[in-house]
């Protein structure tokens, strides 16, 4: 076998690697940009999150705390999405 | 009315809405990441979608029930139920391998369009009435001109650009939701007959 036989038949699977990691990267970037977005809408408008000013709030101002809610998604996304997916992926790319 | 005391305000019950619909957005957005084959690897990631669909259409019947303001509110909630039911359904049915036919489809699509039909017949007032009246307005041509992608995907399944839209379909809809209140000013408009901001 050649050399240049062999470098052009390896130099598809290092570009496939590289765009399979980039998937990984992505996918695992989700999870964090959806909870850095929750962080940063409480940090802009704070008086959204009744938990930080509860006093004479009901029940379901209480519960409906919609920047909570953002991160919470992320972190689901993040730790019961994510991790399964990219075991795949890697399982994918072996 | 009895209820009026203790059911949560309609903006508590969009923000639901809007967390089941992010995270159906970010699983689609994955979905486009990683390709269909990876993502059905796992049972129950297949179902997510179909299932979710079919959930939120059940879900709409308490919302039609317990949010019925009038009648043209009661027929579009309840059709809007029943068309996500029925997209739902199909979905299932082609992820369990009941149904084969990429046709069926067609049913996501005509959801959708039910949807935002639906959206927009029950809101009476205008765009700049008041927030919830515009983003009514807004999430109505939204989810009507989003019934395309799975009318795409239907006569192309592995179009990314028809996946990729689907999924930001979700994602715009989430943070249209998240950005209801029940009676705020909308780019500095709020009509002398909405009453008084709230929050």
């Amino acid at each position: 076998m050649s050399a240049d036989y062999a470098h052009g038949l390896q130099a598809p699977r290092a570009e496939e690697t590289t765009r399979q990691t980039a998937r990984v990267r992505a996918v695992l970037a989700i999870g964090p940009l959806t909870v850095a977005a929750g962080i940063a809408w409480a940090v802009v408008q704070p008086w959204r999150l009744t938990l930080l000013h509860p006093h004479g709030q009901g029940v379901w101002w209480l519960i409906a705390e919609p920047q909570l809610y953002v991160v919470a998604v992320g972190l689901l996304f993040r730790f019961v999405v994510a991790r399964g997916l990219v075991e795949d992926l890697e399982r994918d790319e072996e | 009315m009895i209820l009026a005391g203790i059911e949560p305000r309609a903006e508590f019950v969009h923000w639901w809405f809007a967390t089941g619909f992010l995270v159906l957005g970010l699983a689609l957005y994955a979905e486009v990441v990683v390709g269909p084959e990876v993502w059905a690897r796992r049972p129950w990631r297949r179902y997510l979608w179909p299932g979710m669909c079919f959930l939120m259409g059940v879900l709409m019947w308490p919302v039609m029930a317990f949010y019925t303001n009038s009648m043209i509110h009661m027929v579009a909630h309840g059709s809007w139920a029943q068309v996500l039911m029925l997209a739902g359904a199909a979905e299932l049915g082609l992820v369990r391998g009941k149904l084969h036919s990429p046709y069926w489809r067609l049913l996501t699509a005509a959801g959708l369009a039910v949807s935002g039909t639906a959206l927009l017949v029950h809101e009476q007032n205008g765009w700049f009435f008041e927030r919830a009246a515009f983003l009514h307005h807004t999430l109505g041509w939204l989810v009507i001109g989003a019934a395309s992608f799975p009318l795409l995907q239907a006569f192309r399944p592995r179009s990314i650009v028809a996946a990729s839209g689907f999924a930001t379909t979700f994602v715009v809809m989430a943070v249209l939701l998240y950005c209801d209140r029940d009676l705020a000013p909308v780019f500095g408009h709020l009509s002398t007959f909405a009453g008084v901001p709230h929050r």
